[in-house]
């Protein structure tokens, strides 16, 4: 990996970000009408007076141009506006409720490493057999499923039936680290199990392909002990797709987090947005898919890096 | 005299793909699964022995049984109904949603593989950031200020699902114009647009198959989980997705109405992926032995 295709990486991630502020500040140009229109549409009585002082205040009367360079230069300094129905600055908001989506995905993503990779190399070592046809199945159904669905039937089982996890309800980290991850164990099991599904099938077949290769062989050949063929020689080769898949899941990770936050109360980003959908409240929603949108480039900037530097083989040109 | 061996013509590769399909056991089960529902969902009338919105107030929160074999929900509305009827939404969202992604993304995949350098650039940049948003969210955030409703939702899903279609689409370009077929069309003074119909798109449409058959799997989703959220087609409408979240209220006295729903949502998901993957194995000329 050479220092120019680092900072070609960068730079193009840098531009897909600034691809997103644009986006991001055109969606709220899509409200029907305008947004004072829609606003005044649930507050009843408000006189032209006032509606053309809210437009002033939403900058809406300046050209457009003029309308992105006054909203990036806010931007840049951090400031994402402040919310409509509370008056707290959203950027204040978000920092607040980040920990709590960064810790959902990144257990989920825990969850999902923990099942998809033995499932994945058993199935391989297994093939055709017992294990192998169970690990399917379970790659089927975890693909099929909708997470918020797979959701309300772990609270059917663990909540309702069991009894042994909350339903709902968030405990910060500040009350204990048992409390707090007991609080987040149902909503990660949600989130993680269609990347677990994913990570399974292609840990399976990576592993079955490096099975199937010369140096394995060779491996053998030399008397090499079954078990350091498979956990040494073999799964360090095979696990380097899972970089990328994981890569490319975590948009599904931070998009699913959206839903699974809303079904267990977790005062995340993604709930965040859903209130402000509801709210109408427009900085709002604008910060969060922001937030989101820019931390999944960033990730994925990273995940590239990092398989530069897991994969040797890997030449960027 | 001798006999002259005989040979059999050549397959053309619809046939040959056709026949692998109807030889994999999971694409066959995900044909059966896909036909089920769209049977249903054309049929539902004549499925569905009840009305999928009528209130029947006697009847509410009964368990499956007989007369209703997922039970009822809160209103006494029939909830195997209720999910006959919403295949249609479902289908329709989705497929029309599929059919309008692939129809942008082919465009500008097709431009972007077959004309000028810039603008390949141009449509492969926008769609970056198409892709710099986890589609679900794009799709949120499209009808955070759209507003809900049929339209809204089939075309915020397609926006979210038409970079994957540049993509696809473009390689397949790129990949068929480096052909000699082409170039030889080329040779003898062919149009652009000739080319393009004529010679690349139609031995660029495998792996376009596979994506649309894959990509509905994915819209399918999509729509039960904005629905799930109330960001789809305003109720009494029996999407699967608003139903499931109609009947998180009551998991612990009737569950049904939370898990029969899911249950469609699953097996048609299901049905979609397997024939995709069947397909992909069919088409994929890498595999072919």
């Amino acid at each position: 990996m050479s220092a120019a295709w680092l900072a070609r990486r960068l730079v193009q991630g840098a531009f897909a970000v600034l691809g997103v502020v644009v986006l991001v500040f055109a969606l709220i140009r899509l409200v029907p009408g305008d947004v004072v229109t829609q606003l005044i549409g649930l507050e009843g009585n408000v006189s032209a007076a006032q509606q053309a002082e809210m437009r002033r205040l939403f900058g809406l009367d300046d050209p457009l141009p003029v309308q992105f360079g006054l909203w990036f230069a806010d931007l840049v300094r951090g400031d994402l506006g402040t919310s409509l129905r509370t008056g707290r600055e959203v950027f204040g908001d978000l920092m607040l409720r980040f920990p709590v989506t960064f810790e959902l995905a990144l257990l989920a993503l825990l969850i999902a490493l923990a099942i998809g990779v033995p499932l994945g190399v058993v199935a391989a070592l297994r093939r055709g057999r017992a294990a192998d046809l169970a690990s399917s199945a379970f790659v089927l159904v975890g693909l099929a499923a909708p997470e918020f669905w797979l959701a309300i039937l772990l609270i059917l089982l663990f909540s309702l039936k069991l009894g042994v996890l909350p339903p709902n309800g968030y405990v910060p980290l500040s009350d204990g680290l048992w409390p707090n991850v007991r609080s987040m164990l149902l909503p990660a099991l949600a989130l993680s199990l269609s990347l677990a599904a994913a990570l399974t099938r292609i840990v399976r077949s990576s592993m079955l392909e490096v099975l199937g290769l010369d140096y394995i062989r060779t491996a053998r050949a030399k008397g090499t002990p079954e078990r350091r063929v498979v956990y040494r020689h073999a799964m360090r080769n095979a696990l380097i797709p899972v970089v990328t898949v994981v890569g490319l899941q975590v948009g599904n990770l931070l998009g699913g987090a959206v839903i699974v936050e809303q079904i267990f109360g977790l005062p995340g980003i993604g709930r965040y947005a859903l209130e402000g959908i509801n709210l109408r409240d427009y900085p709002v929603v604008q910060g969060a898919v922001l937030w989101i949108a820019v931390s999944y480039v960033l990730v994925n900037v990273l995940v590239d890096v990092a398989y530069g530097l897991i994969d040797r083989r890997v030449v960027y040109a | 005299m001798t006999t002259l061996p005989r040979v059999r013509a050549p397959q053309s590769p619809a046939r040959r793909a056709v026949r692998l399909v109807l030889r994999s056991p999971g694409a066959l089960v995900g044909l059966a699964l896909v036909l089920l529902c769209v049977l249903m969902a054309v049929f539902a009338p004549l499925v569905a022995p009840y009305d999928p919105v009528a209130y029947n107030p006697v009847d509410r929160m009964q368990g499956p049984s007989l007369d209703h074999l997922l039970g009822t929900d809160l209103y006494g509305r029939d909830l195997f109904s209720r999910v006959v009827y919403g295949a249609r939404i479902s289908l329709s969202v989705s497929a029309i949603s599929i059919l309008l992604a692939l129809a942008m993304g082919g465009v500008l995949g097709a431009l972007a593989g077959f004309h000028l350098r810039w603008v390949d650039t141009l449509v492969m940049r926008l769609t970056d950031i198409l892709l710099a948003f986890p589609a679900i969210l794009l799709a949120i955030a499209l009808l955070a200020f759209l507003g809900g409703g049929f339209w809204n939702l089939t075309l915020a899903i397609a926006v979210a699902y038409t970079a994957p279609f540049v993509r696809v689409v473009r390689a397949s370009v790129l990949r068929a114009r480096r052909e000699m077929y082409v170039e030889a069309s080329t040779a003898v003074g062919a149009s652009d647009s000739r080319l393009l119909w004529r010679h690349v798109l139609p031995n660029a449409s495998a792996p376009i198959i596979v994506e649309v058959t894959l990509r509905l799997a994915y819209a399918i989703l999509a729509e039960a989980a904005l629905s799930f959220l109330g960001l789809g087609t305003p109720p009494p409408a029996p999407a699967w997705g608003q139903m499931i979240a109609d009947g998180r209220p009551f998991l612990e006295t009737n569950p049904w109405v939370s898990v029969g729903p899911g249950l469609a949502i699953m097996l048609v998901v299901l049905g979609f992926n397997l024939l995709g993957d069947g397909l992909r194995d069919a088409l994929d000329p890498r595999l072919r032995s």
